[in-house]
């Protein structure tokens, strides 16, 4: 462990040690103060099915039914932390490796599988959920995100006082803070007061490329040069995402502007299952994060506190395996949507060009021998 | 009622083509469940371990480690429960299940082989998104209606009823080219045996004896092999043979053709090739009429440099050459060949005969030098000495015109008002019609024809 720089622990908000102790913080702790044993377990019994799925979904990339899967194993605490401070006012821009997110906002899981078995680019209602579609162009929604959270502002949804407040959570990694697009969302967020909370999970590569090739200092310290309040958090540390994310989102919501938090946390898996992590990192790294996993630490705390009864273990378990199952046959039981319906979502209204450009294709996909298998 | 269900091997990264088998976690008779290891393999990426995918029993191994299997080839065997919805057949055969997409029988009536990508290319191509490249091969174009697809069971399939032997014999199988379902089987519970292997091997290579070779009195059969109980010999196209076929189709079905008729009276150009053949100055090199015939074709390039172009179709442009590289289609042992003369329009008549004459020698003796069949602007096919009148060639791909020299006879001729005998001699030019318009061709043509009749005109010209 470095002692600076953007892998070091420099001003981490920690309110639950690896051992699952329970500490204190003078400023976020009160934020974590409605966090009862009942909620508690209800994030640690999220985190549990989240990684089950992730597992399933992997087995199923390597037995050839997805073409591609991307593991959020060990990011389990930021997402579900971060995932439960929010309420159904506030709409998420995720990235592409947000499960846990999705979870939290309702999206049932097997449908994230239909855009990695290639089947759609995105496959919920991003308005039903305030879950806005997968980006896998990286850091390219935070400008989107922005977007959004300016026009909430010009909507009044901020600053009333009433539950109707809502923010922006634009999650992205490490790598996206070196990217043009999120510089500039950072300066049109900061500049505008929009509403929105920058949630940077800094699992320390950009697929291969380290934290340390993309900054000198901690990623949460870029935040003062474009003048937004920022936060370090321990990204495996569930209760501490939840105290900041929640922070985050009562000032973002009450107007006062933006906020970036960086949750620091490891990338247990692969970047994705085209991804062979050991080329580039060393085993003994991945020793010193397994003990800091952010699932056992709960279950530590929870057990440490007798509120982990073994009834709620079984229901997990079961839950789990029960949505493995579901999952493989939903996946399995897919078909290829019609090639015409990638028009559908262009416009939200009935659009000239686009209905001839898909009478068009209809065209020509019908002068192949195979139709329909290419889609 | 017992169902089976055949695993292939999965695409583990993006684009990848194949993998090597490491380890099998696995073997016949395990009863396995879903997501327990199943085999270790290695890609072009990574060590990747495949979790099982089917709750069942391994009926067989179908590739042994070592082995290098190409992605969507089946790799293991399971029977699983009959509960399954689609694996079930009537009479209790076994089904395989693919995971990789399969293609619906077509309704059409015309159903070929699935056309190749037409760039004929021997590099992998770097066309994915992230990843190592697909391997050379991998790409075919999609078929469309008036083209054809392969038929539903055509390569790949795999036989329903499992095929017992162990993953060394089917190695052996394999490296022997021996199709494992079409061997007999002579082991305990029909296991096939290397034996089994070895003695299908020695039987097939029995059949193949008719081999021929280059000695042998018809040339044309060498490295063929008998077919249809001996009345055929089939012979793999390669070589010359490959690539003259892939130019003549690319050429013909790319570039419209058109060609123009010439009959002429080259009785001045026979008195002229008489007279070259005593001159002192052209002792060392051999005057023939194609000499002149190409000394014409540059003068008519020179009056009409347009026809001296070429049409780049990926750029929208019409390349205008202003150097001639004069291509002449000569028959080797090899095959046809059309070597050119690099910047002919710039030799004077002795060294245009040097040339020639340098490049029929280099032809007859088969060394002709790869870069003398590269860069050609314009070709002569001088059909004349086979005693043949005239045809329509063919382009060679990337020039837009090439004269076919027919054969000189003496034959009776309207001369200054009265029947005489004259040397008469048939032209063709064909042309590529996309970029060369019928009067451009007719002129052209027309002035090979003038300086053939008259070859103090290209005096006038020259």
């Amino acid at each position: 462990m470095d002692a600076h720089g953007p892998l070091s622990e420099e001003g981490l908000v920690r309110l639950l040690d690896r051992t699952g102790a329970r500490l204190d913080h003078p400023d976020f702790g009160a934020y974590a103060a409605e966090l009862d044993a009942a909620r508690l377990r209800a994030m640690w019994h999220d985190m549990t099915v989240v990684r089950a799925f992730d597992r399933e979904a992997t087995s199923l990339q390597r037995q050839g039914e997805l073409g591609l899967w991307v593991e959020a194993v060990g990011q389990e605490a930021a997402q579900i932390g971060s995932g439960h401070a929010m309420r159904p006012s506030d709409f998420v821009f995720p990235s592409y490796r947000e499960h846990g997110v999705a979870h939290t906002r309702g999206v049932d899981l097997p449908e994230i599988l239909r855009i990695f078995r290639g089947l759609q680019h995105g496959a919920w209602d991003p308005a039903a959920h305030g879950f806005h579609l997968y980006t896998l162009v990286i850091g390219a929604h935070s400008l989107h995100a922005t977007g959004y959270a300016m026009a909430m502002a010009r909507d009044g949804l901020v600053g009333t006082g009433q539950d109707t407040d809502g923010a922006v959570v634009c999650y992205f990694g490490d790598g996206a803070t070196s990217q043009g697009d999120v510089n500039e969302a950072l300066t049109f967020a900061a500049v505008n007061d929009a509403p929105i909370v920058f949630f940077v999970q800094n699992n320390q590569f950009a697929i291969s490329e380290p934290a340390t090739r993309q900054s000198r200092v901690p990623l949460a310290q870029r935040g003062a040069g474009f003048g937004v309040p920022s936060v370090r958090v321990d990204g495996n540390d569930v209760i501490a995402c939840y105290a900041v994310t929640q922070w985050a989102l009562q000032h973002a919501r009450s107007g006062a502007g933006p906020v970036l938090i960086e949750a620091f946390t490891y990338r247990v898996g692969a970047h994705t299952t085209s991804d062979d992590p050991t080329r580039y990192r060393s085993h003994a790294d991945e020793a010193y994060w397994a003990e800091r996993d952010p699932i056992a630490r709960l279950e530590a705390h929870l057990r440490e506190l007798g509120e982990l009864p073994d009834e709620a273990v079984e229901a997990a378990a079961s839950e789990a395996k029960e949505l493995g199952r579901r999952t493989r046959e939903t996946v399995k039981s897919w078909e290829r949507p019609a090639v015409e319906t990638m028009f559908d979502h262009v416009y939200a209204e009935p659009h000239g060009t686009v209905a001839a450009e898909r009478a068009w294709f209809s065209r020509y996909e019908r002068s192949f021998v195979d139709q329909g298998v290419h889609a | 009622m017992p169902s089976f269900e055949t695993f292939h091997m999965p695409d583990a990264g993006e684009g990848l083509t194949e993998a090597d088998v490491v380890t099998w976690r696995v073997a016949a008779g395990d009863t396995v469940e879903v997501n327990q290891p199943l085999v270790e393999i290695e890609t072009a990426k990574s060590l990747v371990e495949l979790p099982c995918p089917v709750d069942g029993v391994v009926v067989e191994l179908l590739v042994a480690e070592g082995d290098t299997v190409e992605v969507g080839a089946p790799i293991v065997r399971f029977q699983v429960d009959g509960d399954g919805p689609d694996l079930d057949v009537p009479g209790g055969a076994s089904t395989a299940d693919a995971p990789v997409p399969s293609v619906p029988t077509p309704e059409v009536d015309a159903v070929e082989a699935m056309e190749p990508d037409p760039a004929p290319t021997d590099e992998a191509s770097g066309a994915v998104l992230v990843g190592y490249g697909v391997s050379a091969g991998s790409a075919q174009r999609r078929p469309r209606k008036e083209g054809a697809l392969d038929p539903i069971g055509g390569a790949g399939e795999v036989s329903d009823y499992p095929v017992l032997a162990k993953p060394p014999v089917r190695k052996l199988a394999r490296e022997l080219g021996v199709e494992i379902t079409t061997v007999t089987p002579s082991g305990p519970g029909g296991l096939v045996t290397r034996e089994d292997v070895e003695q299908a091997a020695k039987a097939r290579s029995t059949r193949a004896l008719t081999t021929y070779d280059a000695n042998d009195d018809q040339p044309w059969l060498e490295s063929g092999y008998s077919a249809d109980g001996g009345r055929s010999t089939r012979v793999p196209v390669k070589s010359v043979r490959k690539r003259t076929a892939e130019a003549m189709v690319k050429s013909a079905f790319t570039a419209p053709h058109v060609t123009v008729f010439h009959t002429a009276d080259v009785t001045a150009t026979m008195d002229l090739v008489k007279r070259l053949k005593a001159d002192r100055d052209f002792q060392d090199v051999r005057v023939t009429p194609l000499l002149i015939v190409a000394k014409a074709l540059l003068l008519a390039v020179r009056r009409h440099p347009e026809i001296n172009a070429s049409w780049d179709d990926e750029a929208r442009e019409i390349v205008y050459k202003h150097y001639v590289n004069l291509g002449i289609a000569a028959s080797t042992p090899r095959g046809l060949l059309v070597p050119n003369i690099k910047d002919a329009h710039r030799l004077p008549l002795h060294e245009l005969a040097l040339e020639i004459g340098e490049l029929t020698a280099l032809a007859r003796e088969n060394r002709t030098p790869p870069g003398a069949l590269a860069g050609g602007t314009i070709s002569i096919t001088n059909v004349g000495p086979l005693g043949i009148d005239t045809g329509t060639p063919i382009l060679n791909p990337g020039e837009s015109a090439i004269l076919a020299f027919g054969a000189i006879r003496e034959q009776p001729w309207v001369h200054e008002g009265e029947i005489k005998i004259r040397w008469v001699t048939q032209l063709a030019l064909s042309f590529d019609h996309r970029l060369v318009d019928g009067e451009l061709g007719a002129r052209v043509l027309a002035d090979v024809g003038r300086v053939m009749s008259d070859p103090a005109q290209g005096l006038v010209w020259g």
